[in-house]
């Protein structure tokens, strides 16, 4: 796992680490913090094509309802069955073993740094 | 991601008729403890330390501590009280014992609710009457236009009195064993053990009176104490120091969210309003509409319940009743989902719904048409598209397997 200070983020709260062509993605901690328990996970199928920006997934905790979106235009490579039985894997680990999505893509869209996202959140 | 349905936002300050986030007098401890803070009428309040799972469950098995500053302490006192709080609320004040507490309604004259109240009789001629927190300013301005011609005064001492509660099977051995916390002519744990519910105890903390009620808000066995806010913090402390062993735990206001919810007990905001009759929330034993010589008992709103007709024709709770539904799965009805039919039309709107932390599936309050209220009644919930299968099932959701004494009706609202 990169660290977060070299993960990109989005102003929504999700977090991208881009590796070659594939990115892996997930939500931030702040994010799974602000949500509380979660308690199921809504992930694309391999293989949907998603678009920056576009909703393609849900996340629900107790109390709450998040839309998950795609940070980056691209097609869905892999997703983390692990976390659908076992959601609250994002809550202990958002940045790592918590990870949603894996999306090939071609170019990356303009994201924010560490410091740009914490200073969001802060 | 973005967060779509802040089920906890209730209500927001200036439907509180509040300026700016209040602070309670526990916020430094919450803050220590690592709190998240939600605004919730008006106030900032934890809405939970570290999970509200956690908290939920420590509830159901050891026990809770809430901070409840946020709700109304409004008194109603003099030798007319009684009655002006008889023609004020829809149940007889007036036949409470001292030291003994009731839950009732204050209805507008339609009918509808203005809130929802847990009334403390601490005196011969003293009401303490506890109002949610986005109603305590509707609350306190009603009751003083209801007690004009009685000899009573009302005075809301929100500011004067913090509340916490601390609810769960291990309670009594926690409170019982706070030093500081006293009862004269006796011990603590004997007049705890002798404290039945909705029964109230006159205690000492530290040498100032504080007020013990065996009432709440989660469908467990509790207390309810109203401390002076600059000993709130000290007696909160002690509590969670004598509890640590016992698995006391602080618990924000999601849990005491899904806890209420499990209880089957209604929020205002969500299964209460001006829109709602007491009868369609299942409330109709706490409005007394006759005295017990059989003749009719004059109280506020009483020309709207016996009209029957809805206070708001276009809410959508309109001629609908509350009922519980139970569905499979992990996926919940939120506040203002549809319920749909059985050939996908709608009959009805969620008020409260989550995944059930005691029962494991999701569980919802709805308002429906009473044609399809009926207990085992096969409705769907509109979940963002998708029709959840659901059953119509009778509330409460969760009851205590030794059941405290039943009560009519819920305790001090959230």
């Amino acid at each position: 796992m990169t660290s977060e200070n070299d993960l990109k983020y989005t102003a929504e709260h999700e977090w991208l680490d881009a590796d070659g062509s594939v990115a892996t993605v997930g939500i931030t901690a702040y994010a799974a913090n602000q949500l509380g328990d979660i308690v199921y996970v809504d992930l694309p199928a391999v293989g949907a094509a998603v678009e920056a920006g576009t909703t393609i997934g849900e996340i629900e905790s107790t109390k709450s309802v998040g839309d998950l979106y795609a940070p980056v235009t691209g097609t869905v490579v892999e997703v983390n069955e692990a976390v659908a039985s076992a959601p609250e894997t994002v809550n202990s680990d958002p940045l790592g073993d918590g990870w949603l999505v894996k999306i090939e893509f071609t170019e990356l869209p303009a994201l924010l740094g560490f410091d740009e996202y914490k200073a969001l959140t802060a | 991601m973005t967060f779509r349905s802040p089920d906890l936002a209730g209500l927001d300050a200036a439907a509180a008729g509040v300026e700016g986030p209040r602070i309670s007098p526990l916020h430094d401890a919450h803050a220590a403890a690592g709190a998240t803070f939600t605004d919730f009428a008006g106030w900032q309040m934890p809405v939970r330390y570290t999970s509200d799972l956690a908290e939920h469950h420590a509830v159901r098995t050891a026990a809770g501590l809430f901070d409840l500053s946020h709700m109304g302490e409004i008194f109603v006192v003099g030798p007319g009280a009684a009655d002006a709080l008889d023609n004020a609320v829809t149940g007889r004040m007036s036949a409470l014992a001292v030291d003994q507490a009731k839950y009732t309604l204050m209805l507008f004259r339609t009918g509808g609710v203005l809130d929802d109240l847990i009334v403390y009789r601490t005196g011969e001629d003293r009401f303490l009457v506890v109002a949610n927190a986005g109603n305590r300013a509707a609350v306190a301005d009603v009751l003083r236009e209801r007690v004009e011609g009685f000899d009573a005064v009302v005075e809301d001492e929100t500011d004067d009195i913090a509340l916490i509660a601390i609810q769960g099977p291990r309670s009594t051995e926690i409170v019982e064993d706070v030093e500081s916390l006293t009862v004269e002519g006796t011990t603590l744990a004997d007049a705890l053990a002798a404290l039945r519910y909705y029964r109230v105890l006159h205690a000492t903390f530290d040498g100032l009176p504080v007020l013990i009620a065996r009432t709440g808000y989660t469908g467990e066995i509790g207390y309810e104490i109203f401390v002076a806010p600059d000993k709130v913090r000290a007696l909160w402390d002690s509590l969670l120091e004598t509890g640590a062993g016992a698995g006391l735990v602080p618990a924000g206001l999601a849990a005491r969210d899904t806890l209420r919810l499990e209880a089957g007990m209604p929020l205002y905001g969500h299964e209460l309003g001006l829109d709602v009759l007491p009868r369609q929330a299942g409330l109709g034993r706490a409005v007394v509409t006759a005295l017990p010589d059989g003749s009719d008992r004059a109280f506020a709103g009483r020309d709207g319940v016996v009209a029957d007709t809805p206070p708001e024709p276009d809410s959508l709770l309109a001629d609908r009743v509350l009922v519980g539904l139970a569905s499979e799965g992990r996926r919940a009805g939120r506040a203002g989902y549809a319920v749909l039919g059985a050939t996908g039309e709608r009959v009805g709107v969620v008020t409260s719904g989550a995944l059930s932390p005691t029962l494991g599936h999701p569980i919802a309050m709805a308002y429906v048409d009473a044609e399809v209220s009926r207990v085992g009644t096969e409705l769907a919930i509109d979940v963002r598209g998708s029709a959840l299968p659901a059953t119509v099932i009778a509330l409460p959701f969760y009851k205590k397997t030794a059941p405290i004494a039943a009560p009519a009706g819920p305790s001090a609202t959230a």
